[in-house]
């Protein structure tokens, strides 16, 4: 499914069109078409290396597709990337923010380069928002990986994209702070009609939080549909049992 | 082309330095070992009795200079190595940040943190350009440049010493064209004659070093978007 009516939402925030990306000789990603409708969180699931990064950093713009074609809010990515880019964040684990500088800092410099207005007062409500009010002058490179998770979160919704990547963005957070985190972006989502990429191995967060689910192994989608209801549909008792056959027998859940 | 972005660049390296202004230290230090190292040396030549011109204006005037146009190299490196320490490559340029807004930034950090010369602007960009290709573990490639072409650029000796077929790599190094102006200045107290064709040479070929380069680092920046090294830089770099 890769048109947004379809699913019956709104604005179309992603539409991905036979996205295909070849390193040489190797197909990292074949063919993958899906969209992500305003107020929907889709998931994007799948075992390491099935393609899940190759599609977010593509979406990001920090990597060209070989082929096919990334509309976000209805413009081409590879004609817009920079107007676009104003209306897309995401956090991962792996995209550190500079060390040496303090909390309030970094996320100074990211409001500069995202062009937000006012933002002295943006930032304050960021920090309150991540309770990161006595963090706010300590050097991020002192930070706790949680403390670095709710930095990046903040840091992400700076420019209150419509667009959000997340990757994997409750790795390192107690499970207390997850939750909070999961009711922020559920809300977050809901007040300002964005739509969100999800990436997790967390099952129970993925059928918590995400509207529709994608299967991607071998870079090729697999499976997609209601997180609720797939694993009963292909006679796995839930989404982590699901995962697992993915990860093992993929050419069991082709057939 | 956005000036907050390109502002933001910026920024983030006044922080840097506020947050450890031990870094500003390393703009001056190797400048004030040289020049210390240089004058004592300088005097002892001069001591031995047998010098026809001062050591001290010579020898010291261009390294100073010299040492500028290092510093700046190194100014445009350092800014640019940050983001590989830093591991934030992905979170700039997955932003609005266009290519010559990052390059803009890093340019404004070196002429703020030293004196502005095409050279070491265009040296930076080149080895920067050279380690975005290369990845982080060729970051041992920018220290030694400066050096190497202090070999050709006739800063502690005249070019004629150069046997003729290095004097060829002089002719089209910048800093080589003033050195020995500065040094003919120097030695008879008159102005050479073709000095302005000389100095106006050095320049343009400074500035096309300078466009060159800037187109490079750009090109660099298109491959790695197809080949995705801006996100595997983050790995590489731990």
């Amino acid at each position: 499914m890769d048109d947004c009516s379809a699913s019956g939402s709104g604005e179309c925030i992603l539409k991905i069109t036979g996205l295909t990306k070849d390193y040489g000789p190797f197909r990292a990603l074949d063919r993958v078409s899906f969209s992500v409708a305003q107020g929907e969180i889709v998931g994007l699931l799948g075992p390491n290396g099935a393609g899940k990064t190759t599609t977010i950093n593509m979406i990001l713009g920090i990597l060209k597709a070989t082929e096919g074609a990334i509309e976000v809010l209805g413009k081409d990515l590879d004609r817009h990337r920079s107007e676009i880019s104003c209306s897309v964040n995401f956090a991962a684990v792996y995209a550190h923010v500079p060390a040496n500088l303090t909390v309030r800092q970094n996320l100074y410099v990211f409001a500069l380069l995202y062009g937000v207005r006012k933002i002295k007062e943006r930032i304050a409500d960021l920090v309150a928002e991540f309770d990161l009010e006595r963090l706010a002058d300590k050097k991020s490179g002192l930070l706790s990986s949680g403390e670095l998770s709710r930095l990046s979160l903040a840091k992400a919704l700076m420019n209150r994209p419509r667009l959000l990547l997340l990757d994997e963005p409750t790795a390192s957070l107690d499970p207390s702070i997850s939750l909070l985190v999961r009711e922020k972006i559920k809300n977050y989502v809901r007040s300002v009609k964005a739509g969100i990429l999800w990436t997790s191995h967390n099952m129970s967060e993925i059928e918590e939080v995400c509207d529709k689910v994608l299967f991607l192994s071998h870079g090729q989608i697999l499976l997609e549909g209601d997180p609720g209801k797939l694993p009963a549909e292909h006679g796995k008792k839930d989404l982590e049992e699901l995962f697992i056959t993915v990860a093992r027998e993929p050419v069991s859940l082709k057939e | 082309m956005s000036l907050y972005r390109t502002l933001a660049i910026f920024v983030r390296q006044v922080f840097l330095f506020k947050s450890n202004p031990t870094r500003l230290v390393s703009i001056f230090l190797w400048l004030i070992i040289d020049i210390i190292q240089w004058g004592f040396i300088s005097r002892y030549l001069g001591s031995l009795g047998q010098a026809t011109f001062s050591f001290i204006t010579v020898i010291l005037g261009a390294i100073i200079l010299w040492e500028f146009m290092a510093r700046i190299e190194q100014g445009i490196m350092m800014a640019f190595l940050e983001d590989i320490w830093s591991q934030n490559f992905i979170n700039f340029f997955a932003s609005p940040l266009k290519v010559r807004e990052y390059l803009g930034g890093l340019i404004l950090t070196s002429i703020t943190s030293g004196a502005a010369a095409f050279v070491g602007i265009a040296m930076g960009i080149f080895v920067s350009g050279i380690i975005f290709r290369l990845g982080p573990s060729a970051e041992w490639l920018g220290w030694p440049i400066p050096m190497v072409l202090s070999i050709f650029s006739g800063v502690y000796y005249p070019i004629s010493t150069l046997p003729p077929y290095l004097q060829v790599f002089a002719r089209v190094i910048p800093p080589a064209y003033v050195f020995e102006s500065c040094r003919a200045v120097l030695a008879t107290g008159n102005l050479p004659a073709g000095y302005a064709f000389d100095l106006a040479a050095g320049a343009l070929i400074a500035a096309a070093y300078l466009a060159a380069t800037s187109l490079f680092f750009v090109r660099v920046y298109r491959r790695n978007l197809e080949s995705g090294s801006i996100s595997r830089f983050n790995a590489e770099a731990l």
